[in-house]
């Protein structure tokens, strides 16, 4: 009798174990029933490169939300991924870790903070800060850059530290050995051996602020226009579909699950990378 | 000319340190801003009314009340299935090509961002299931967004109980189904559970999956299949409206003050577990 | 290939409680256990002596289909409880480890205390009651020599006992199934020499009531517990017989060499 109740659980439990990859699938198949149809008709290369963003008039070329959100995204990762970067070493390699245990928990906990706060303190702070002193409307890349910047911070310098703290302790002590300052085995052999470890932190840094949507509603401005300078006003991928979700119909709603679907493809394609680089690092030990 | 190594490594440190040190200040006066700020508009009025005029006056109930219900019901969707899966990973199989698939689908899972989650949620359980909006629309959605950190500390927490419990049991003439119940859980849960805080600290602060599958209207959720507004949604809402920056900052300061207990609570139930492995 | 072992039988034999028939372990493709054939008398001591390496707990987890638990093991040849094939498809291998109980090398108490840890088995088996838990805890642990010691603290856990003691916990713990047959696998490595003592005490009392089978690598300690040794040298059974014979005039040179410190 027992017996035939381990068979029952084990079955139960091989169908609850597929939850996840059927969760997967329904997403894709959502959002491919949704976007697919509309790419059919648009063309690909249209909704892609085109720069007419006007719904109401049949026009969807997301182009302009496309170079928004690289600009976002490459300014994002120029304000964290060095913080990040630096906090990783500075705390692993040149703190006790007594300091190390308090303050990384500190950061990690401090940047739990939702995203939408983020983006308040972003519209009550950082722009007029912009608007004062650089010009513009302040709402802005360059806004959201730095906003988005600071949310990434923790991610980075987290899996950064964990890769940096994987380097065995028998490479510093050989560099050291060696007569090698703290400061040189630290960027001549640790840095070097954590380097995919870092790079995957980066990578993963990058999915999170090209998928980061509420901060960024609130700061980059939303004008659907192509940018020429940081201090400009833009609409990214994520806001886009955010935005107008709300009141979409019809090949609207359709030209929003495609830019879902451009999204979705262009975060997996990273995160792929970002997961090779991680393995990678655990091959070469 | 060649720069003393002595020098360069003491201006490394000088520049690492400064980064860090202007990273935590950033952090911490972001918090303290919207504190102060906050604060001030937190009473138990605040906290116990129902809103008036869409939130220009009153207080924040129904908010409240939404931000305890929804991640609730997520954790009583994605605990069953994540735990359940993590069991099924390590107990039941060793690594076959299912059990590849499966762990590679979680991890595509918990690289999604939040947007597309919610556009998900909204054309499948809101639209073609038929949900509306509604906390079930909302748990649903945020239960798919968890399960991946679920299932990860989860897996680790039952992975680190030691082989030899497992042998005991099994040579005491347990079956494995005992093994797992009487022995594995118990002492993986500390695990677990820091798995589901950090699950409900994602989901309090989590906005664009629920505004598009939970909605926002502002009246007491009485079912699971009324709609409702978080806080982290009210407050997205009081902000780009421009309604009552007061209102905004009070949302904003107990938001964040919620999530900090979650976070803080888990990280010492995290030390809790680590404490207890290392005896 | 011809085994090369001598079987030298006791010339008044108490009944076999385990036969075992040509048994081979598999670990993939590599073959630990070669072939043994041996019976396990019953209520009696077996000694099973050899280096390491010998598949000596190979062959233990064998008779309690303990090996199974291994992803990749299989074996060949037979198995014979009382007269029952335990690998036979429809025998409930949950039902042969309650009566083929197993004390590990390392002395491994469940998490849990003392009390817990000895009703573990029997709870499982369906038995409830304060009064008769109660009672085969106190019985087990005075079977197990350990009562004295614990009898004021049942409730406080056991990772707080020392090793000898936590060891003797294990031996009531598998006691309190109440088994035909104890093994024994080399349980008093790492042990003070008054915890063995204690355990070899409560061994020798044991065997009026169970079979028990004890793999040590100390050879000392089946010169003094077991009734008939067996010699293991690399997954084959060398030699099998009386533990005077074995210790005083062995048939098999290798015996000979390993119970004289030649090799070991």
């Amino acid at each position: 009798m027992k017996l035939k109740r381990e068979k029952l659980v084990e079955k139960v439990l091989l169908v609850v174990a597929c939850s996840t990859i059927l969760s997967l699938m329904l997403i894709a198949v959502f959002m491919l029933k949704e976007g697919v149809p509309f790419l059919l008709k648009v063309g690909l290369r249209r909704f892609l490169f085109s720069s007419e963003w006007q719904p109401r008039n049949g026009q969807y070329g997301i182009y302009p939300m496309i170079v928004a959100s690289l600009w976002v995204t490459v300014g994002a990762l120029l304000v964290g991924g060095p913080l990040g970067i630096a906090g990783a070493i500075f705390l692993t390699e040149f703190v006790p870790r007594g300091v190390m245990r308090v303050v990384k928990p500190a950061i990690e906990l401090l940047a739990g903070i939702p995203s939408v706060v983020f983006g308040f303190i972003g519209v009550m702070v950082v722009a007029p800060f912009i608007r004062e002193y650089a010009g513009g409307p302040g709402l802005s890349v360059l806004a959201a850059a730095l906003i988005l910047g600071i949310m990434i911070l923790p991610t980075v310098m987290s899996i950064s530290t964990d890769a940096i703290s994987a380097v065995p302790q028998s490479f510093r002590e050989g560099a050291l050995a060696l007569g090698a300052t703290r400061w040189q085995a630290v960027h001549m052999v640790v840095l070097r051996a954590a380097r995919s470890g870092i790079i995957a932190g980066v990578i993963l840094g990058m999915g999170r602020a090209i998928g980061e949507t509420m901060a960024v509603i609130m700061v980059a401005g939303n004008a659907v226009k192509m940018p020429h300078s940081p201090l400009d006003s833009v609409r990214t991928l994520t806001a886009n579909i955010a935005l107008e979700m709300g009141f979409a119909t019809g090949m609207h709603r359709q030209a929003l699950f495609a830019t879902g679907l451009v999204l979705f493809v262009v975060i997996m394609l990273l995160n792929s990378l970002a997961m090779s680089a991680l393995k990678k690092r655990a091959g070469t030990r | 000319m060649r720069i003393e190594p002595k020098h360069t490594q003491r201006a490394a440190v000088v520049i690492l340190g400064s980064a860090t040190l202007f990273t935590l200040v950033i952090l911490v006066l972001i918090i303290v801003f919207v504190l102060e700020k906050g604060l001030p508009a937190v009473s138990l009025e605040f906290l116990f009314t129902k809103p008036q005029e869409m939130g220009r006056a009153g207080g924040i109930l129904p908010t409240l009340v939404g931000t305890i219900l929804l991640p609730l019901v997520a954790i009583a969707i994605a605990m069953p299935l994540g735990v359940g899966t993590a069991i099924y990973l390590t107990e039941y199989t060793r690594e076959t090509r299912l059990t590849r698939i499966i762990r590679f689908g979680t991890d595509c899972l918990a690289g999604i961002p939040s947007i597309i989650f919610g556009l998900f949620g909204f054309i499948f359980f809101v639209t073609t299931l038929g949900m509306g909006w509604s906390l079930l629309s909302g748990g649903l959605t945020l239960a798919i967004m968890v399960l991946p950190t679920i299932i990860r500390t989860s897996e680790e927490a039952i992975r680190a109980v030691p082989n030899a419990y497992r042998e005991v049991s099994c040579s005491l003439g347990a079956t494995r189904w005992e093994t797992v119940v009487k022995v594995v859980l118990p002492n993986a849960l500390p695990g677990i559970v820091t798995g589901m805080m950090l699950s409900v600290g994602r989901s309090i602060g989590e906005t664009a999956a629920v505004i598009f599958t939970a909605g926002s209207s502002l009246r007491m959720p009485h079912s699971v299949f009324d709609s409702t507004r978080t806080m982290a949604v009210h407050f997205y809402i009081l902000a780009r409206e421009g309604i009552s920056n007061e209102n905004a900052y009070g949302t904003a300061a107990v938001l964040v003050i919620a999530v900090l207990l979650v976070n803080m609570l888990t990280y010492w139930l995290m030390h809790r577990f680590i404490a207890r492995k290392a005896r | 290939m011809t085994s090369s072992f001598t079987l030298v039988p006791e010339t008044v034999g108490p009944p076999t409680k385990i036969a075992v028939r040509d048994l081979k372990v598999f670990f993939g493709k590599q073959m630990a256990l070669r072939g043994v054939t041996l019976d396990v008398p019953a209520c009696r001591i077996l000694g099973i002596i050899g280096p390491a390496g010998s598949a000596k707990t190979t062959f233990l987890r064998a008779l309690n289909r303990m090996n199974e638990l291994s992803p990749d093991s299989h074996m060949e040849g037979q198995v014979v409880l009382d007269g029952q094939d335990v690998y036979h498809p429809e025998f409930d291998p949950v039902l042969l480890r309650k009566r083929v109980g197993m004390v590990f090398a390392l002395p491994m108490p469940l998490p849990m205390s003392i009390h817990d840890n000895i009703v573990y088995g029997p709870r499982l088996c369906g038995i409830r009651g304060r009064s008769t838990l109660d009672e085969l805890v106190e019985s087990s642990l005075k079977a197990a020599f350990l009562w004295d010691e614990v009898k004021d603290r049942l409730k406080t856990s056991a990772l707080r006992l020392s090793g000898g003691q936590q060891q003797r916990l294990c031996l009531a713990r598998t006691l309190a199934m109440q088994p035909e047959v104890i093994m024994l696998d080399e349980p008093c490595s790492g042990l003070d020499p008054i915890s063995t003592a204690r355990i070899e005490e409560a061994l020798t009392t044991l065997k009026a009531r169970y079979s028990i089978v004890l793999v040590t690598n100390n050879t000392k300690q089946a010169a003094r517990v077991a009734d008939t040794t067996a010699f293991f040298l690399m997954g084959e059974l060398i030699e099998l017989g009386p533990t005077s014979q074995i210790f005083t005039a062995p048939h098999d040179k290798r015996t000979n060499e390993y119970v004289t410190g030649r090799f070991g």
